[in-house]
């Protein structure tokens, strides 16, 4: 059940895998999630589909190792099989009628912004790409994201690949040199999104971001990953995970987003111990 | 020669100061001596009106008998022909509405302890008997079930049990529906329900987890791709209701269901658990019923020094089961009555401080017959908590109902059927448990099970 078929590191801290997954490869779409547990006794973690291969069978989904899960799921190698692997959740990307739009991609977000901006070359839309990270070490899946770009424009905080500085620097020079976007797809941490919301907002344009809260079932059970959008009480895993960016409440999401944070960190050490124990 | 004694023999169960600090079970069981004796206070009335209270028809007078006559096989064959859950109900039925609230004992002092009955026979039989359960001759037909809780697997055991192949279909990495998530092992062992779902399996039942209908497969491709001639949708009322107060998104405040599923399904009370919970001092659950017992009781148990039921009716409305809140106040839980809360309050890092409520008073009769609390003006004060936990209701997930079409729903989201045998608005499509009622009990959604169960029987040899 649900083999890992490839692993692939794409960075120091980012692993993709392909996984063995046919029912739920026949129905993805860019846009939906996966929850994955490793073992029996794991977390589930959810985790927005990066590819899937219709007659292959199977679902990639690509990860940065941050927390005592990621790092028991990275110890798996090619041919092991994940415990879990529920799917599709979530609906997908509404790309229907866009001609021209700028993806905006953060980091590991940039695995989950790949797909989309994908999905709208295909349907012959005009693509701008923007995606940042801290630095070139990090830079993950930049030939994909040139392969589908009309433009594309890489920035990281230290000015060690592409152009030193913020997404929103290289989003706002496109707006302001006359782009016409009719949409922009935010994916990536929050803090991210939340100024790109602030940027297109001064312009207007329509903007999308992907939300990736706290949650258990992610079948609209737990409620544990609402969030506040247009005033109204949403369940990102049922509603979403995409939504209108200039009506999400980026600041509560941003709390709740670190409610587990003390948990988290004592359980990574836990994990970062045994894993050094087994090393030795 | 009866026993005329006028109250049941008591249950033996942990004591109070002991078990709120930990999560084995509350209550231990009789030992064969009891049931033994509680089970001679049954007169065996001929007309068994405790049969005609129970939702999945048990013989209740007849497996009675057998405990009295120390026949304690053949009083579980007796269970075994009604039903396959009998250690989840012996623990979780309202008895006291049902086949205990109709046992002539009761009407001059306690009904037989029917439940505690059921339990110490099924509990004899798990530890006693090791053959496997009868396996029918396959009859050829395939029926698929959504959703393993107690409606779901009762359908399963029925249907197996009539030589069908069924396949369950859980959206969870595992089986058990709101008896494995919702239900705290203190009041039903998981262990127990691992073993009844084992049955299953040996009776044929397939089970497949991690599949969520409605997303990878709909109803209609299970029948039309997959040859399920029917299918029993019984996926529950898994979508929980929030007040819609301000503050209710800050950090610390849970769903009941998300509380009991880091708790129950994802074991946080273990030292050992991946799955963190909040760790609080006081805790506000809020609302009334059996939920909401259960959420407070698992928050004492994790730690919590103060644990608040608030309910904004008074104690005679509170819907729990009424062991439940005997149960809940014993452990230390406080019980603030005809209390609403009007907001959270929350800190600079947008977690919860406090709970501000107003106090109520009950007025009028409403639509269900209850008084109609009313908030008392300028009565507004501050519950300091710092974990709150919403147990107000659920209604139907949307998933199935958004994605089979012609399938009717009412305004709540609940699937409409015709009532006696779960007949939905598509042919072959059968539904029960909560996602027909809307939150009830497990005994009601065995009911509902059993019923279709029988009725997609008669569908597929009339066909």
């Amino acid at each position: 059940m649900y083999r890992i078929v490839e692993k692939t590191s794409l960075n120091p801290t980012v692993t993709k895998m392909v996984v063995e997954a046919p029912l739920i490869a026949r129905k993805a779409l860019p846009g939906q999630f996966v929850i994955l547990r490793a073992g029996a006794d794991s977390e589930r973690i959810p985790l927005t589909v990066a590819d899937y291969d219709r007659e292959k069978g199977t679902v990639t989904v690509i990860f940065q190792v941050v927390g005592a899960g990621t790092m028991e799921l990275n110890a798996l190698e090619e041919g092991a099989s994940l415990h879990d692997f529920v799917g599709p959740l979530g609906k997908a990307s509404e790309l229907d009628g866009l001609k021209k739009v700028c993806v905006v991609g953060g980091g590991v977000g940039c695995a989950i912004a790949l797909p989309v901006a994908k999905a709208l070359h295909e349907r012959g839309a005009q693509v701008h790409s923007v995606v940042g990270f801290r630095n070139r070490d990090l830079v993950i899946l930049e030939e994909e994201f040139r392969a589908c770009s009309d433009k594309f424009v890489l920035m990281s905080d230290d000015g060690s690949a592409g152009e030193k500085g913020l997404v929103t620097t290289a989003l706002e020079a496109l707006i302001q040199a006359g782009e016409q976007y009719d949409e922009v797809i935010a994916i990536g941490p929050l803090v991210m999104m939340k100024f790109v919301v602030a940027v297109t907002k001064k312009y207007n344009v329509k903007t999308v971001v992907s939300m990736n809260p706290v949650m258990i079932d992610g079948t609209g059970m737990c409620g544990g990953c609402r969030l506040t959008v247009g005033g109204k009480t949403k369940f990102a895993c049922v509603d979403g995970p995409e939504f209108d960016g200039f009506e999400v409440d980026f600041d509560e999401a941003i709390h709740r987003g670190a409610m587990y944070k003390d948990f988290e960190a004592h359980a990574r050490e836990e994990a970062c111990n045994l894993l050094n124990q087994e090393v030795r | 020669m009866a026993n005329m004694s006028l109250t049941k023999c008591p249950m033996p169960s942990q004591d109070p100061e002991i078990r709120s600090h930990n999560f084995d079970e509350v209550a231990l069981g009789y030992t064969a001596e009891m049931a033994v004796e509680e089970a001679k206070r049954c007169l065996g009335c001929p007309k068994k009106p405790c049969h005609s209270g129970c939702p999945v028809g048990i013989d209740i007078p007849a497996f009675i008998g057998r405990v009295a006559e120390e026949d304690f096989a053949g009083a579980y064959e007796v269970l075994e022909r009604s039903t396959t859950l009998a250690a989840v109900c012996g623990r979780v039925c309202p008895q006291e509405s049902q086949c205990e609230g109709k046992c002539v004992r009761g009407v001059k002092g306690e009904p037989v302890a029917i439940g505690r009955l059921e339990r110490f026979v099924a509990d004899w039989h798990r530890e006693h008997a090791h053959e496997a359960p009868k396996k029918a001759a396959p009859n050829g037909h395939k029926v698929a079930v959504v959703g393993s809780g107690p409606s779901g697997l009762t359908c399963a055991g029925d249907l197996a049990r009539l030589g069908y192949a069924v396949t369950v279909f859980e959206a969870l990495h595992t089986p058990g529906g709101v008896l494995v998530y919702g239900i705290p092992e203190f009041r039903l062992p998981k262990e127990l329900v691992r073993r009844e779902i084992a049955t299953l399996e040996e009776m044929g039942v397939e089970f497949q987890t991690n599949m969520v209908i409605g997303k990878v497969l709909t109803v209609d491709e299970l029948m039309e791709d997959m040859g399920y001639e029917c299918v029993y949708l019984a996926s529950g009322a898994g979508l929980p209701s929030f007040m819609g107060i301000p503050g209710e998104s800050l950090s610390g405040v849970y769903s009941a269901n998300e509380y009991l599923t880091r708790v129950n399904l994802m074991k946080a009370y273990r030292p050992d658990s991946r799955t963190p919970i909040a760790k609080s001092r006081a805790v506000a659950v809020v609302g009334g019923g059996n939920v909401a017992m259960d959420a407070a009781r698992c928050a004492k148990r994790l730690g919590a020094e103060t644990v608040y039921i608030v309910y904004r009716r008074s104690m005679d409305e509170l819907p729990a089961r009424k062991e439940e809140v005997e149960h809940a106040q014993e452990e230390g839980i406080i019980f603030r009555l005809l209390t609403n809360p009007v907001e959270v309050l929350g800190d600079e890092t947008g977690h919860v401080r406090g709970m501000k409520c107003i106090q109520m008073e009950l007025g009028e009769p409403d639509a269900s017959g209850r008084r109609r609390p009313v908030p008392v003006p300028d009565s507004e004060f501050v519950l300091e908590v710092d974990t709150m936990v919403m147990s107000i209701g659920t209604s139907p997930n949307p998933l199935i109902r958004s994605t089979t079409p012609g399938l009717e729903t009412n305004k709540h989201g609940c699937i409409v059927t015709n009532g006696e045998d779960g007949l939905t608005s598509r042919e072959g499509v059968y539904a029960g448990g909560d996602a027909v009622t809307g939150a009830a009990t497990v005994i009601l959604a065995m009911g509902a099970g059993k019923q279709a169960a029988a009725a997609i029987h008669k569908y597929i040899q009339e066909k």
